[in-house]
């Protein structure tokens, strides 16, 4: 064991994305010593491909008039419908402005109010509005789904990259050590308090020990288990997910919600912005009729991301896809916009367009198709963001299940929600630190490390004629995007069960050909597939026994929405050596809003048989029996109860 | 009229990828050229035909990719010669012998695979490529404003997405170590550009007026043929190049 095998910090964090950055800082800022692992360089990590914007209700120009934190509310309770903590939506809604404000300060290039004439396109019109001058060089707002004002603040079709530029250049500022090529393969605790994370140097392949005061996961979404059928980055393996899992204790939630983005390139699977349609863009049949319009013919094509999907796959199914080599697809159509539009505004979609399909958005249309893009689900946290079970352990941004996203998550509300989660998270986790020493026996990381390398030994010494690891993820990810998709039905679910119970059991016999020391890609990519496995079975088994359609887990079988039995939150725990994961239920938390319809999809519905009060009276109960810990203030403390029947 | 002039690939050529190897933690690994044969397939990308290569031929290939749209600056790599994202780089713009080295001036990971991180992070360090800002942050406050056209224009420049290609192409930085290269003036150009930054032209002048910063380029401009993301580089230059005499 080499003496610097194991080194101590007071906040570590895992990820170096917005969210696991914006954590650091805030420990930082108080004071503390942190320590940021990352698979790749922090300015690599997905939220880079952010593209459109961040949902923030400043209210600057001419169509977000009028906007509040509370519309904002209202209209992330009913994207997530009704599946969300309206608790930490207020917070989040409340805390979104701060958030785009603090990045402006750090150097974002936010696009600004331009006063006077400005030509859009809305639902299918050109429309002049003149912006006030008394606004000019405020932040600027674009349309986004399932919202009703203009609120999604942008810098081009770069927002993810601008923000997470200025953002590392904070944590640089602050001077704060960042060790890429670095992976989390384990979570040091004792069942329950973590103490920090075994971890894999992805340049030499050695391992090493992280004690730490609070550990904080924000490794982002697990897009990978859907294989090449997502837009996520290849980094995107849940890595943070599966150890938070495999601590046997910690429960992962609503790992069946799983949003697919409308707009993904086809066939690669490449990021659209939503701002494309936000801008006036246009979807189109094979006919090149738009046929949102009939679909939902308030919202048209800017519905939220879960309805458009499934619009947009009915369309396909009636035949009215368009054929090509790789599969039908549709159109997304911004020739109107303009040359100047898209290649300011929208620069990034341009460059993409031209670069990966070889296709002139100005002049040609661009072929799409809906593609896995986030995990609503994640590691279950608290209000304060510190994971059921496991005192020390904090989860932000899309790693975990705060959950503000309920079971669709509206457009730049991710951006955002990295950022708000970064801030209030990352301070009680600081808060956590400050607080606590680490108190702990040197053989408890010492014995991650040699378990670590003892998995890792496991795969290099095992013999014979077993499958191929990329084999297996093949067949796992044939699996999610034919059976776990946007449709879903009993039969179909419990077929991907089955196989991926036996991928997991193939997963043991696995034989990797590269035995070579170093980093090894083959070896490296094998340690996580269990995981990856694990997480895709959790997402499965959630789904199959979710009897109802809500956001964007559907149920051909069960197409309603079912608030008398369903109005609750999946948690999932793996036990210690147990085969299958066990699943539990919880209240989604107090309810201000009451359930109802969105403004767009399906009005059917089986309503609550309890009312809210009683509802309201067991969700501190079932939280705590469930393994939640206290949070830092009461719940409901942070709610406006009834703020929004002052604007509805 | 598209981009793309071939989109009918149906030939299905057979192509042939000459790859540099080298394991630096394997002391029996020395530099070498590794020779593999693939089938071409429609808009088949190099981040494409490396996992084909990786998954079906040889899976100790070190190479890295992230994103694999352009934005995350992970998969510079010198393809046959020149700096590039493979990611973006089809084959079928290349000939069907495609040679592949890792970028110079960074260090050697392994295979294909560079630290841009720890350079580039050090590079911000040098230039102290962050805000200076006057004051502290009022979260109560409304944001400070900014004309959109000043936005627009640090936009531009900040779209840097720190690939390194540019540092690769570069003569100086190829033998000059703590040169900044294109891409470390373009970001003291998005910084001396932001209203937002205190410093001054005389504290810009410390920093850029120097061998290692734009007086050291010897006007080469091979950064502004190879950036993957057609930063106005010239411009940049030249404009920190006046802003520099000015301060002088």
């Amino acid at each position: 064991m080499k003496p610097d095998s194991m080194i101590a910090t007071d906040v570590l964090v895992i990820g170096g994305g917005l969210a696991g950055e914006r954590a650091a800082i805030a420990a930082a800022e108080a004071g503390l010593d942190v320590l940021i692992l990352s698979l790749v360089p922090p300015r690599r990590s997905h939220s880079c491909a952010a593209q459109g914007g961040m949902q923030a209700a400043l209210g600057n120009c001419v169509k977000a008039d009028g906007d509040s934190p509370t519309l904002h509310f209202l209209d992330t309770v009913r994207g997530s419908d009704w599946g969300a903590d309206q608790e930490v939506v207020q917070i989040f809604a409340e805390q979104a402005p701060v958030a785009v404000r603090e990045l402006a300060h750090y150097g974002t290039p936010w696009t600004r109010v331009r006063p006077g004439t400005n030509r859009y396109h809305i639902k299918g019109e050109t429309v002049e509005i003149d912006e006030r001058e008394e606004n000019a060089g405020l932040i600027m707002h674009r349309d986004f789904g399932g919202t009703a004002k203009w609120r999604a603040c942008y810098a081009g079709a770069g927002t993810g990259h601008s923000a997470l530029y200025a953002l590392d250049s904070v944590v640089a500022k602050l001077g704060i050590r960042v060790w890429d090529r670095a992976e989390a393969v384990a979570l040091i605790h004792d069942g329950s308090r973590c103490h920090g994370a075994a971890v894999r140097c992805l340049r030499t392949g050695s391992h090493s020990a992280v004690l730490a005061k609070s550990t904080v996961i924000a490794t982002g979404g697990y897009g990978r288990v859907y294989g090449q059928y997502t837009t996520n980055a290849t980094i995107n393996e849940g890595g943070g997910a599966a150890i938070a899992l495999a601590t046997g204790v910690v429960p992962l939630a609503n790992m069946e919600a799983v949003q697919f983005h409308p707009t993904a390139l086809s066939p690669s699977g490449i990021l659209v912005t939503e701002g494309c349609r936000g801008d006036g863009g246009y979807l189109l049949d094979k006919n090149l009729d738009r046929f949102m319009v009939d679909a939902e013919p308030e919202k048209q094509e800017l519905a939220s991301r879960d309805v458009v999907s499934r619009h947009m796959m009915r369309c396909i199914r009636d035949g009215r896809g368009v054929d090509s080599e790789f599969g039908p697809h549709l159109w997304l159509d911004i020739r109107h916009l303009g040359i100047e539009h898209l290649t300011t505004k929208l620069r990034e979609v341009w460059d993409i367009c031209r670069d990966f399909v070889g296709v002139d958005p100005s002049k040609e249309l661009v072929p799409v198709r809906p593609t896995q893009h986030y995990s609503m689900g994640g590691i279950r946290v608290n209000k304060d963001g510190e994971a059921y079970n496991m005192a020390g352990l904090f989860a932000v941004g899309e790693a975990g299940c705060w959950d503000m996203h309920g079971f669709n998550r509206l457009g730049g509300n991710s951006l955002a929600e990295t950022i708000v989660t970064g801030m209030v998270i990352g301070r009680c986790a600081a808060e956590r630190a400050a607080g606590s020493s680490i108190d702990v026996p040197t053989s408890l990381a010492f014995d991650a490390i040699a378990a670590a390398e003892s998995r890792a030994n496991a795969w290099l010494s095992r013999d014979g004629a077993g499958p191929s690891v990329f084999d297996i993820r093949d067949r796992m990810a044939e699996t999610m995007i034919a059976k776990v998709g946007i449709f879903r039905t009993g039969s179909e679910l419990t077929e991907a069960v089955e196989t991926l119970r036996q991928l997991l059991g193939e997963c043991g016999e696995a034989v990797l050909q590269s035995r070579g020391p170093g980093m090894n890609p083959e070896l490296s990519f094998a340690i996580r597939l269990e995981g990856m496995l694990k997480l895709a079975l959790v997402t499965a088994m959630g789904a199959a026994a979710r009897t109802e359609s809500r956001g964007a887990h559907y149920r051909t079988d069960f197409p309603m929405r079912n608030d008398a039995e369903w109005l609750n939150r999946t948690l999932a725990r793996w036990p210690d050596g147990a085969a299958e994961p066990i699943l539990e239920y919880e209240p989604v938390g107090l309810i201000d809003l009451p359930p109802g319809h969105r403004g767009y999809g399906a009005d059917e519905r089986v309503e609550m048989r309890r009312s809210v009060e009683v509802y309201n009276g067991s969700v501190d109960t079932e939280q705590t029996r469930l393994g939640r810990l206290p949070p830092g203030g009461p719940t409901g403390s942070q709610l406006k109860w009834g703020s929004w029947r002052n604007v509805t | 009229m598209g981009f793309l002039e071939e989109r009918d690939l149906t030939d299905g050529r057979r192509l042939k990828f000459e790859i540099f190897r080298f394991n630096p933690e394997d002391s029996e690994s020395a530099p070498h050229l590794d020779v593999f044969e693939i089938d071409e397939q429609p808009y088949m990308s190099l981040y494409i035909a490396l996992n084909v290569i990786r998954e079906t031929l040889d899976p100790s290939l070190m190479f890295d990719f992230a994103c694999r749209s352009a934005i995350c600056g992970s998969c510079g790599m010198l393809v046959n010669g020149r700096p590039a994202l493979g990611c973006k780089t089809l084959t079928s713009a290349l000939p069907e012998t495609i040679r592949l080295h890792p970028l110079p001036v960074f260090k050697l990971v392994g295979d294909l695979s560079v630290d841009t991180g720890v350079w580039f992070r050090e590079m911000v360090e040098n230039t102290e490529a962050w805000i200076h800002a006057q004051q502290a942050f009022d979260p109560d406050g409304q944001e400070e404003r900014m004309p959109d056209e000043v936005a627009q224009k640090i936009y531009e420049s900040d779209r840097c997405i720190e690939c390194g290609c540019c540092i690769a192409a570069c003569g100086l930085a190829n033998i000059e170590d703590g040169f900044l290269g294109a891409a470390g003036l373009n970001r003291i150009c998005r910084f001396a550009l932001d209203p937002r930054d205190s410093r001054d032209d005389s504290e810009w002048f410390e920093v850029v007026a120097t061998e290692r910063g734009v007086f050291g380029c010897i006007g080469l401009m091979a950064c502004d043929d190879v950036c993957p993301k057609e930063l106005p580089l010239l411009e940049h230059y030249a404009w920190l190049r006046r802003r520099a005499l000015r301060a002088s």
